[in-house]
């Protein structure tokens, strides 16, 4: 970092932290590991309880069991004043009545920090306001208001940095920069970033490990590709992109699972399933599905998966075209297919045959029901046009 | 008729303004008035007597310096204890919150005469000698309740998150009061003192009841409309309300010019 | 790695930091709560006790503890008129003063643009000049040979020829006093209103009148209930308009407790009326706060 302090970077494990309110557990037994020097992303819809840990973390909020690490100290009895952690607040939380410059050093002063004027002057070319000093916050665009937050924060040097959903007051273009930007700043500092968001792609492009949280537990947790490529609940392979999930029995297992759906036969690799019983769930993601007329069944690579079914809407979205394809039994699977193909698109109406690799498929348990994960709104949506 | 239409409102609401404002014009020009009677009611002609010699009449300038010192000192401690409960009603959980917002609330919804009847019947019964003493309680209690209003309302509007980003940057609470809380909150307390002032300066049916033979401003004034009032009431009148509009105007100013350098950015 | 140890302290540790911090409340409350207990409350006591003394057998003109509710019946018998009186004046003068209050505090909240600090502040401005004097003022402009009064007799509207010491002054008085108090509370729930709302309302029904009845006015209905309240208490117990602007006929039940209580000293009777007028103020208020359904005034 500008200024030149080797800084120690230290891990945060959060231990059996529970956190309830009245009745209700926001935060449910979580034990979570960011390792030192990662980009970790704590995902999940508003109530999940992403935030409660934020805040424990920070301080803010007293857990009721469980303990926090930074490194090895336990923090857990530290006031939030006291802890290795600064945090970038949702709707950036800067003093209105400070400038920019006082904004940044508040907490080098609240430590008593004689002369902060060089580090201000670094932090703030490290962010590149170094122009804007003097300016009160409500002179500043968003985004500018958003990198003060960032400066604010980084210049206490903490173990950890939290960020609460930091994007979420921007437009999209900014967001899109400020991704990038936050990524840059975490790679010059090196610094533990702990950011919690609900929106899936912010938190796939800048994290190394998403962990998607769900009634106050974690449902999931890796690196993102691996989790949008082999979701492991239902909850996982809804929230986090599109699954199409269709539901069947097992009828032979062994190194590949062997799956009856609707009077289909299906393949999944074992090692891709997590079903424990009979009963199970199959998915696939809409774009690892390739769109064929019926009569090209044969272009079909022997031991794909397949569905037939009638194409009953076409939308052209640029870069790819999206199918709703019906099956016989009702179910209607979406299917994304890359604008690179020559020659004609399915229409509206046609027969087609769907096919996928069955490393593509993953199987999931049935408990959790086929809706979990999915938008409430969009839920109501589609029960009305049923209706 | 469009134009009418759209305009009237408008005409309407400078009307009520200039409705405002005329018994003011009243009070500042019959400063500038030679009564020919007592009584300071019909013109005469121009003087500038009233302001040249505005403490010529006896009591006139006594009264009104025993009016400032009861406002200040009504309005010190009762900023104090208003600001104190507002904190408490925005900051803190306790039992009780229901009946603090009724005791708070019955002041104002209370007739002055039956709070300044009822003071002096405690202070009768107590044999308490009437004076300035018994004014100040009295002016400390009604103004609490406005203040503590004021508070509140500037403490509720303020982002919690603030205060929390200060104790994330390694402020105390302490430390988040003094350098976080109280320099956000000071305009609305300041506001808020500036109103109890104005009400304690001016208020006259509690004081009436519980000054004994003590004369604030409006005391006087009261006794004078019965035998005529002089001209440098007048005067010292306007000289309060252009006081008090050139503070608030200037306030006004100041966060006027902050905004127009905020869009000139 | 540190070892896990079971954390049941956390949770005895916040008990003890939350019933520490509502004593700090407790602290916060005290010293003003104590001086409204003792400076309001216990008052009240007081003078419903005084209400129910009786005269001294032994030393006339003085009072002795007891519980005489004919002071009641006596004093309301005595004083029903000045009693009606004031509630009549007080109705009115909020009924004028909201049909008055109302296009100004539109036009703050909706049209004023810039100039809407500036106006408030105009609003409020009156207040810092004298009370009595403003009303003195009033005795200058409604003169019987002033432009006013000279004027609506032209036109032969007033019954008595006059304004000034007849009820229309006293009315005027307290409309203008308390004209604030109700621009106030109004402008703060139209401002809370989103003009959208009006301009759907607009787009909506058409007619001016009918969005204005079934958008706008339902919606400022928080403000118009805190301003009436605001200008009628205080005009219901007043006196000084009365004794300014009023005759002998035209006086309040405030003028009578002020004169009992400061001139006579027939402390139970004034201590009865005034208590009296209390109690019938809050009943009112509760109703209405309960019939307009708005109960977070404070």
């Amino acid at each position: 970092m500008p200024g030149g302090v080797a800084r120690k970077v230290e891990d945060l494990r959060l231990v059996n932290l529970t956190k309830q309110f009245g009745g209700t557990k926001a935060v449910d037994d979580l034990s979570i590991t960011s390792p030192a020097g990662s980009f970790f992303a704590l995902l999940g819809a508003s109530g999940c309880g992403k935030t409660t840990t934020l805040r424990m973390v920070a301080g803010l909020e007293d857990p009721t069991h469980g303990q926090i690490f930074i490194g090895d100290q336990d923090v857990t009895e530290l006031r939030a004043f006291q802890r290795p952690v600064n945090t970038v607040f949702q709707s950036y939380a800067l003093f209105p009545h400070l400038d920019i410059f006082e904004n940044v050093a508040f907490g080098l002063r609240r430590r008593g920090v004689k002369d902060v004027d060089d580090q201000v002057i670094a932090i703030l070319e490290l962010v590149e306001l170094s122009a804007l000093a003097r300016r009160k916050p409500s002179q500043l665009s968003g985004g500018q208001q958003q990198r003060v937050a960032v400066a604010r924060a980084l210049i206490n040097q903490p173990d950890v940095l939290l960020l609460d959903e930091p994007l979420g007051a921007l437009d999209l273009k900014l967001r899109r920069q400020m991704q990038i930007e936050l990524k840059r700043i975490q790679s010059e500092v090196g610094t533990t970033f702990v950011h919690v968001t609900h929106d899936q792609e912010e938190a796939m492009t800048m994290a190394d490990t998403v962990a998607v949280m769900n009634a106050g537990r974690i449902e999931q947790m890796g690196h993102p590709a691996e989790v949008y490529e082999l979701p492991r609940t239902i909850f996982v392979a809804n929230f986090l992109g599109q699954s199409n999930l269709i539901q069947g029995m097992k009828v032979s297992t062994g190194d590949v699972v062997e799956v009856s759906a609707n009077g289909l036969g299906f393949r999944i690799p074992s090692k891709r399933n997590v079903a424990p019983g009979q009963s199970i769930v199959i998915g696939v993601r809409p774009e690892k599905i390739m769109v064929l007329d019926a009569h090209d069944e044969s272009k079909l690579p022997a031991g794909h998966n397949r569905i037939y079914g009638t194409v009953t809407d076409v939308s052209y979205t640029g870069v790819s075209t999206q199918y709703l394809v019906e099956t016989p039994w009702g179910q209607s699977i979406i299917a994304f297919e890359q604008n690179s193909i020559v020659g004609d698109r399915c229409e509206l109406g046609d027969p087609v045959v769907l096919g996928w690799a069955p490393e593509h498929t993953f199987g999931l348990d049935p408990a959790e029901g086929l809706n979990a994960g999915l938008d409430h709104a969009v839920l109501e949506l589609e029960s009305d046009t049923e209706a | 008729m469009r134009w009418i239409r759209q305009h009237l409102i408008g005409a309407i609401a400078i009307v009520v303004l200039l409705y405002l404002f005329l018994p003011i014009a009243v009070v500042i020009a019959f400063s500038f008035n030679n009564p020919e009677s007592k009584f300071n009611l019909s013109w005469n002609e121009f003087s500038l007597d009233a302001w040249t010699q505005i403490c010529g009449v006896p009591g006139v300038c006594s009264a009104f310096v025993t009016s400032v010192e009861i406002g200040l000192i009504s309005t010190l401690f009762a900023t104090i204890l208003g600001t104190m409960i507002a904190f408490a009603l925005v900051r803190y959980r306790f039992k009780g919150r229901s009946s603090t917002n009724l005791l708070i609330f019955m002041p104002m919804a209370t007739p002055e005469i039956v709070m300044g009847s009822s003071l002096l019947a405690l202070f009768l019964n107590l044999s308490f000698p009437l004076g300035p003493v018994t004014v100040m309680i009295a002016h400390i209690m009604f103004i609490i309740s406005f203040v503590v209003v004021a508070v509140k309302a500037r403490l509720q509007g303020m982002d919690p998150r603030l205060e929390e980003a200060a104790r994330d940057l390694y402020a105390s609470p302490s430390a988040t009061f003094r350098y976080v809380t109280f320099p956000l909150v000071l305009p609305g307390i300041l506001g808020a003192a500036l109103l109890g002032f104005s009400l304690s300066f001016d208020d006259f049916i509690i004081s009436f009841f519980n000054a004994g033979t003590l004369v604030t401003f409006p005391i006087y004034i009261w006794g004078a409309a019965q035998r005529g009032i002089p001209p440098q009431v007048n005067a010292l009148a306007s000289l309060v309300f252009i006081a008090a509009l050139v503070i608030v105007l200037s306030a006004q100013f100041v966060a006027w010019r902050k905004r127009k350098s905020l869009s000139v950015r | 790695m540190a070892p896990v140890v079971p954390v049941a302290s956390v949770t005895t540790k916040v008990a003890q930091a939350s019933k520490q911090r509502s004593r700090i409340a407790y602290l916060l409350l005290i010293p003003g709560l104590g001086w409204l207990a003792i400076f309001f409350v216990i008052p009240l006591v007081t003078l419903f006790m005084t209400s129910l003394q009786a005269e001294s057998a032994s030393k006339p003109g003085t009072y002795v503890p007891g519980i005489q509710f004919s002071n009641y019946t006596d004093a309301l018998a005595e004083y029903w008129p000045q009693f009606v009186r004031s509630f009549v004046y007080a109705g009115l003068a909020t009924a004028f003063a909201l049909v008055i209050a109302y296009p100004l505090a539109y036009f703050i909240a909706f049209k004023a643009g810039n100039w809407r600090s500036l106006m408030l502040v105009l609003v409020v401005a009156p207040a810092f000049a004298s009370f009595l004097l403003r009303t003195y003022a009033w005795k200058t402009i409604l003169a019987d040979d002033g432009p006013v009064t000279s004027g609506l007799n032209a036109l032969h509207l007033l019954p008595d020829g006059r304004i000034l010491n007849t009820g229309i002054a006293v009315v005027a008085g307290l409309t203008y006093n308390f004209l604030p108090f109700m621009v106030l509370p109004l402008y703060a729930s139209l401002d809370k209103i989103d003009y959208r709302l009006i301009e759907a309302g607009n787009d909506l029904y058409g007619s001016p009148q009918q969005v204005f009845r079934k958008v706008t006015w339902p919606l400022s209905m928080p403000g118009v209930v805190a301003g009436t309240l605001l200008t009628f208490i205080p005009a219901a117990g007043d006196f000084i308009n009365a004794e300014l602007l009023g005759s002998t006929k035209d006086k309040m039940i405030g003028n009578v407790i002020q004169t009992n209580f400061i001139e006579f000293r027939d402390y139970p009777t004034a201590s009865a009326l005034s208590f009296a007028l209390m109690a019938v103020i809050l009943v009112m208020v509760l109703s209405y706060i309960r019939r307009s359904g708005t109960e977070d005034l404070v």
